[in-house]
């Protein structure tokens, strides 16, 4: 399977009479991991929203490989485009395995039995999220870490070469945030998918991000290798924050050191 | 272990891929075992529920002031005349339990889709006015406008969706709420039931039996040519909204997650709101608003089933359980006569009362 092309152009989308985005161009690169950052209110689960299809753009389009979304049939799509909503819910009592094969509904007939390809598919789905041993278990009974793990498994299971995600690590500690991180890291660098994902933290989005596109207003300020964007004047310009950048040490990805009102020593020169 | 060679950590390496392979081979197959499972535990709790309800309904035509045999009963279904049973059957009873088992699929089948779309067990087209709405416009297509058969039915499904689209719109700011919906809901009820009292104090004598059925349900007096609406709604809106299991159940998980998953949301909440007010608007027309049946079925259904699938089937088949041993209770075990609703009604309001407790408890608004 060839990458597919996810674009968006010329988009203009809101709710009811406010605008949120008008005039938007984005191409997103295939096969790496992009993250959209930005203030609250900025417009990006928006722009996330309106890729997946959750939102008619007033004008523009979302074009996967060419072809408006608006314009193909849902199930079609829902086998390219898979999408991890911010507040997904849990079915009372649902087991995980079950859970994880509701992502199978794009390839399932209305009365269709349920196929070898589909168990298969859940299977590998548990594998690599490493949630073998939890698949019998209810997914109320499972932390924040493990639940984030098995929506990310559902998705997986719909097998679609582009994935969206909406703030995958809200709620989650650091070390889980980092643990859903490395897992979409390792999904795109050994099956090649493309990632697309709305975070909050600019650090973690800057080291795990292959393309940052930092939006402001509804519109992109910057966008392009975290390494070459992400200076202190971009951050100031589109979060309103005086910071350092430096170099991680450990990862030499860039590193925001924001500035306070406290704290801070006369020579840091902010 | 501890002389390892090169060529053993190969040999361990190799062995490594090849049980990977069988490990994935293992849970694939102990997928489908779990899943076969769940699938013959559902398959079994259906055919206990379906053989109760016929169980059940049998007995409602054999047993009463007159005990007949079943094949006695047999013979009266197939036309023949059997001397006393002919009547107390024929006319009275088979009526009867055919209304029974069709008001109570319908009413379940219903108000768990409603559930299942609002995702609230209080969401249930009783208690959120949709029923009241029905009721209120066949009491009054009867009592004020002296109509009957089918052109009640007709005025029943306008008013319940007319007081659908009503709550919904009220309701609605952004995206209709849950619990604002079934707040709004529960208000219209209850200025639709001052309607319904209204509308009887009209009526030319005051009819006790009319009165109860159109305030809380009852299958008293019930004819073939009520049933008959009710039974051809159950025949097409029924599988029709069976069709839509997987997309109802997929709207459980979030609209968001259901459209992701390829799922036309707005058609399918339309579709599914359309043909639940159906069958619970023709239903009504037949027996009134036979209380919480509708709101009931579902939870029930929901303990029975629990994770193992669809509670779609499960729901109907107990909204007819609970009609059929609610209206023989009414009629035979109890001394005085009570007409159905009063019985649901006193099953139902105290499960009412503890799910508001227990949001409450949870600290939802509602």
């Amino acid at each position: 399977m060839p990458p597919r092309e996810l674009a968006v152009q010329d988009l203009q989308v809101g709710y009811g009479e406010r605008t949120i985005i008008d005039g938007l161009e984005l191409a997103i690169p295939s096969g790496e991991i992009t993250c959209i950052v930005g203030p609250n209110a900025c417009g990006k689960s928006t722009l996330l929203r309106s890729m997946s299809r959750l939102l008619r753009p007033k004008t523009g389009q979302v074009l996967l490989d060419g072809k408006d979304i608006h314009r193909m049939q849902p199930k079609a799509l829902a086998k390219m485009l898979g999408l991890l909503p911010q507040n997904p819910i849990a079915p009372e009592g649902i087991t995980v395995a079950d859970l994880v094969g509701r992502g199978r509904q794009p390839h399932q007939g209305l009365f269709a039995r349920w196929s070898k390809d589909d168990d298969a598919a859940v299977a590998e789905a548990l594998e690599v999220t490493n949630t073998v041993e939890l698949a019998d278990r209810p997914v109320d009974e499972l932390s924040g870490g493990q639940r984030q793990r098995v929506w990310i498994a559902m998705a997986l299971a719909q097998g679609t070469e582009t994935l969206l995600l909406d703030e995958p690590t809200t709620f989650l500690d650091v070390s889980h945030q980092l643990d859903v991180l490395d897992l979409l890291t390792d999904l795109n660098r050994q099956r090649g998918t493309t990632v697309v994902m709305v975070l909050h933290d600019l650090n973690l989005a800057a080291r795990y991000s292959d393309h940052l596109i930092a939006l402001r207003d509804g519109s992109i300020r910057a966008q392009g290798k975290p390494e070459e964007i992400l200076t202190a004047q971009v951050v100031l310009e589109v979060f309103g924050l005086h910071c350092q950048v430096i170099a991680d040490p450990s990862t030499l990805k860039p590193l925001i050191l924001p500035a306070g009102r406290h704290h801070m020593l006369e020579h840091a020169g902010l | 272990m501890n002389t390892s060679t090169p060529q053993a950590t190969t040999q361990a390496a190799a062995h490594a891929l090849t049980t990977s392979t069988g490990e994935r081979a293992a849970l694939i197959n102990q997928l489908r075992v779990a899943r076969g499972q769940r699938a013959r535990q559902r398959r079994i709790i259906i055919a206990i529920l379906s053989l109760m309800v016929l169980a059940v309904a049998i007995a409602s035509l054999c047993l009463g002031q007159t005990n007949y045999s079943p094949a006695q009963v047999w013979q009266v279904i197939l036309g023949h005349k059997v001397p006393g049973a002919s009547f107390t059957v024929g006319t009275l009873r088979l009526p009867r339990t055919a209304i029974a088992l069709v008001a109570g699929l319908s009413f379940g089948l219903a108000g768990v889709s409603f559930q299942t779309l609002l995702r609230n067990p209080l969401a249930s087209p009783d208690v959120i006015g949709i029923s009241t709405g029905a009721s209120a416009a066949a009491a009054f297509a009867i009592v004020i406008l002296s109509l009957s058969g089918t052109v009640v039915s007709v005025f029943a499904i306008v008013a319940g969706l007319f007081i659908a689209t009503l709550i919904y719109l009220l309701s609605y700011k952004g995206g209709a709420a849950g619990t604002r919906l079934i707040l709004v809901g529960i208000g219209v009820a209850a200025m639709l039931e001052s309607l319904i009292s209204w509308v009887l104090t009209q009526a030319g004598q005051w009819d006790l039996q009319e009165a109860t059925r159109w305030l809380t349900g009852s299958l008293n007096g019930s004819t073939w040519a009520e049933t008959l609406p009710a039974l051809i709604a159950l025949g097409i809106l029924g599988p029709l909204l069976l069709s839509q299991t997987r997309y109802l159940d997929s709207l459980q998980m979030g609209d968001d997650t259901a459209a992701a998953l390829g799922t036309r949301v707005e058609r399918t909440r339309i579709l599914v709101i359309m043909a639940a007010v159906g069958l619970i608007s023709f239903a009504t027309a037949a027996t009134g608003p036979i209380a919480f049946v509708a709101f009931l079925s579902g939870p029930i259904a929901s303990r029975l089933i629990g994770a193992r699938g669809s509670k779609l089937i499960p729901a109907a088949l107990i909204g007819a359980l609970l009609v059929l041993v609610a209206d023989f209770a009414g009629q035979y075990l109890l001394g005085t006569r009570f007409p159905v609703g009063v019985i649901t009604g006193v099953l139902g309001a105290p499960y009412l009362v503890y799910l508001i407790i227990r949001t409450n408890r949870a600290g939802g608004s509602l």
